[in-house]
C-alpha cells in the first residue's frame, strides 16, 4: 500500500511538468523519459518479474507502431481506434511468440535468441511488403488535432504518454501484490518447484508476455503518432529491443520503480554524452554497451538496488542461525 | 492393506536410454498412513516420484489418484488434485522471503494475496519456521530449507504429500526436530509417502515400506521385517552378504 502511495505521488509530481515547464525542449525530454520508462516497464513484466529475457521486444513495439500507421494511411482508420488495434495486435504477436516458445519449454538464452529471431523476421517482412511502405517507410500525413491523435503542442502528447506509463506502472504494482505476480515470480525463481506447487508455468508466462507485449505495443503507437514516420529499422530494429532491456537492467529488474530510475539515468547519460561528444552516430550504442556490462557486473540489482541499500531497513531481523536447537 | 488405496500405481515403466529406471513397479498407498519407499542410491526412487507427480511421462503403466487416472497429467494439474511432492535437492525461491515462498503454495486454493500470506504464516508456525518469516529463503540453513519444502507443500492443502528425502543432510538433533513435524502433518489428516535414507526415520515413522532396487520392487512389508529380508540386505550391501551375515550370527549364537 505504501508503494502505491509513492507511485501516486511520483506520477502526480511528473504530472506537474506541463504546468511548470515552458520550454518545448525540456518537455520533450520528460516525454521521452516517460516513453523509455514505458518500454522498460513492459520488458520488466516479462524479464524482471517472469525471468524470461527477451531480446526482441521490438516485435511488439513495431507491431503497435505499424498497426496504427498502416490503418491510418492505407485505410483511413482514426488513430485512436488504431491505438486499440495496435495494442491488440501487439498482444496477438506476443501470444504467438509466447505460445511457440513456452509450449516447447524454451528458457534462458534459447528463449532470448528465438525472440530476437522473431523481431528480425518481422523487420524483414515489413521491409518487403508494400502496405508498410517497404524499405522507404511510412509517413503519416500531418493533420493536427486532438481527434487525430496529433497534438499541436507537446502537452497533449505528454498526457497520452503519462497515462500509458501510469497504466503500465499500476499493472506492475498489481503484479507485485497479486496471485498472478506471486506465481510469475515463483516460475522465475524455480519453474519446477512452482509447478510442483500447482502453478501452471505455461499459463503464467503467457499472461506475462501478453501484458508485456501490450505495453510495448502502446509505446509503439505513441512513437508513430509522435514522430509520424516509421521504417522497418526504426520499428523492428534491434535498437528498441536493446533500449527495452537496458532501462530495467540499469534501473533494477523485477522492481516497480526500476524502469523509471533506469529511464531517467539513461536519458541523463545520453544527453550528457551528446553535450560532451556531439551527435556522433552510433556513439550512444557504444556507451549503452559499456553501461550494460558495468551494470551486470557491478550492480546486478540496478539503481533500485542501490536505493534499497542506502535506505535503512525497517524490517531487519538478526539472522537466525542454527534456529531451534541453538 | 484393507483401506481403499489413495494412490495406485500399476506397472510403471520408464527407461532412460538403456537404463530401466522404473521396471514394472506397482504399489498402492493407503489413505491416512505414513508409508515409505527405500532403496540404495540409484534404485529409481526419485524417478518413481517424478513419474507419479507428472514430471516424467511413463513409458507404460498407470497412476491412479483418488480413483482417477492421472497418468501423463502435468505436475500442476496433479498438485491441483491434491498430491504434491517435495524435492530432494531443496528448491527455494531464492530472493523471496520465507513467507512469500510458502504463500506460493497457499495461492493454489486462495486467490487473495492477504489470505495467502496469512495462511503462509500459520503453516510456517506449524513447521517451526514462525520466527523466520521475513528471512530470505536463500539464507536459511539446510534444516530450515527442508522445513520450507515441507511448509510450501503443506500450504497447498494436499491430500497426499510425497516427501523426497526431507531428512537427508540433517544432523541427528535436527532429525529429531523434524520427525514430529512430519507426524504432525499426518495427524492433520494428510497421507504421506516418504523416500528416505535415514533408517531411523523410516523405522519410527512409517508403517509400511516398499524396497526398490534397480528400478524394481524387491520387497515390501513392515519396515522391521523388510530390513531383515535377505534380498534387501543384498541390494544394499552386495551379493552374498545376507548369507555371510547369517553365518556369522550363527557362529556367535
Amino acid at each position: 500500500m505504501r508503494q502505491l502511495a509513492v507511485l501516486g505521488l511520483v506520477f502526480a509530481l511528473i504530472g506537474l511538468a506541463p504546468f511548470v515547464i515552458a520550454s518545448e525542449f525540456w518537455l520533450n525530454l520528460v516525454i521521452m523519459t516517460l516513453y523509455a520508462a514505458l518500454l522498460g516497464q513492459a520488458w520488466n513484466i516479462l524479464g524482471g518479474f517472469g525471468g524470461q529475457f527477451s531480446f526482441g521486444h521490438a516485435a511488439y513495439f513495431g507491431t503497435g507502431a505499424y498497426t496504427v500507421a498502416v490503418l491510418q494511411v492505407q485505410l483511413g482508420v482514426n488513430p485512436w481506434l488504431g491505438l486499440v488495434a495496435g495494442g491488440l495486435m501487439a498482444v496477438a504477436v506476443a501470444a504467438i511468440i509466447g505460445f511457440s516458445t513456452f509450449r516447447y519449454g524454451l528458457r534462458g538464452s534459447y528463449f532470448a535468441l528465438v525472440t530476437l529471431a522473431f523481431a528480425e523476421v518481422l523487420r524483414i517482412l515489413s521491409n518487403s511488403v508494400d502496405f508498410t511502405g517497404a524499405g522507404v517507410g511510412i509517413l503519416i500525413p500531418l493533420d493536427q488535432g486532438a481527434a487525430n491523435f496529433q497534438f499541436a503542442s507537446k502537452q497533449g502528447f505528454f498526457w497520452v504518454i503519462w497515462l500509458m506509463t501510469l497504466a503500465a506502472f499500476a499493472v506492475v504494482w498489481w503484479i507485485g501484490n497479486s496471485r498472478f505476480g506471486a506465481q510469475l515470480m515463483a516460475v522465475r525463481d524455480n519453474e519446477d518447484a512452482a509447478r510442483a506447487l500447482g502453478v501452471s508455468a505455461f499459463r503464467v508466462k503467457m499472461g506475462a508476455i501478453m501484458l508485456s507485449g501490450l505495453f510495448s505495443g502502446l509505446a509503439g503507437v505513441f512513437y508513430a503518432q509522435y514522430f509520424l514516420y516509421l521504417d522497418p529499422y526504426i520499428a523492428y530494429g534491434p535498437a528498441i529491443s536493446v533500449e527495452s532491456l537496458l532501462v530495467p537492467i540499469i534501473g533494477g529488474m523485477g522492481t516497480l520503480f526500476g524502469p523509471l530510475l533506469g529511464a531517467v539515468g539513461l536519458h541523463l547519460i545520453s544527453e550528457l554524452t551528446r553535450e560532451l561528444i556531439g551527435d556522433l552516430p552510433g556513439v550512444s550504442l557504444v556507451l549503452y554497451g559499456i553501461l550494460l556490462v558495468v551494470m551486470v557486473l557491478f550492480m546486478p540489482r540496478g539503481l533500485a538496488g542501490l536505493f534499497n541499500r542506502l535506505r535503512p531497513k525497517a524490517t531487519t531481523k538478526p539472522a537466525a542461525t542454527g534456529g531451534h536447537h541453538a | 492393506m484393507p483401506e481403499a488405496p489413495m494412490l495406485e500405481i500399476r506397472g510403471l515403466v520408464k527407461s532412460f536410454g538403456g537404463v530401466k529406471a522404473s521396471n514394472n513397479v506397482s504399489l498402492s498407498v493407503p489413505e491416512g498412513r505414513i508409508t515409505s519407499l527405500i532403496g540404495p542410491n540409484g534404485a529409481g526412487k526419485t524417478t518413481l516420484f517424478a513419474l507419479i507427480t507428472g514430471f516424467h511421462r511413463p513409458d507404460a503403466g498407470t497412476v491412479t489418484f483418488l480413483g482417477e487416472d492421472i497418468t501423463g497429467l502435468a505436475p500442476e494439474d496433479i498438485a491441483r488434485r491434491g498430491m504434491v511432492r517435495t524435492f530432494q535437492i531443496v528448491q527455494p525461491f531464492a530472493g523471496q522471503t520465507v513467507r512469500e515462498n510458502i504463500a506460493v503454495g497457499a495461492h493454489l486454493h486462495i486467490r487473495s494475496r492477504a489470505g495467502a500470506l496469512q495462511k503462509a504464516e500459520a503453516v510456517a508456525t506449524q513447521v517451526g519456521l514462525g520466527d523466520r518469516l521475513d528471512q530470505d529463503a536463500a539464507s536459511l540453513t539446510v534444516a530450515g530449507r527442508k522445513r520450507l519444502e515441507v511448509a510450501r507443500a503443506l500450504a497447498t492443502d494436499p491430500k497426499l504429500i510425497l516427501f523426497d528425502e526431507v531428512l537427508a543432510g540433517l544432523n541427528p538433533s535436527e532429525i529429531r526436530d523434524v520427525i514430529p513435524v512430519i507426524r504432525g502433518v499426518r495427524e492433520a489428516g494428510v497421507t504421506i509417502l516418504l523416500i528416505e535414507h535415514v533408517m531411523q526415520a523410516v523405522m519410527s515413522l512409517s508403517e509400511y515400506t516398499w524396497v526398490l532396487n534397480q528400478g524394481e520392487l524387491i520387497a515390501e512389508g513392515a519396515p522391521a521385517d523388510v530390513v531383515n529380508d535377505p534380498l534387501v540386505v543384498e541390494a544394499y550391501l552386495g551379493k552374498g552378504m545376507a548369507e555371510r551375515i547369517a553365518k556369522r550370527e550363527a557362529r556367535h549364537a
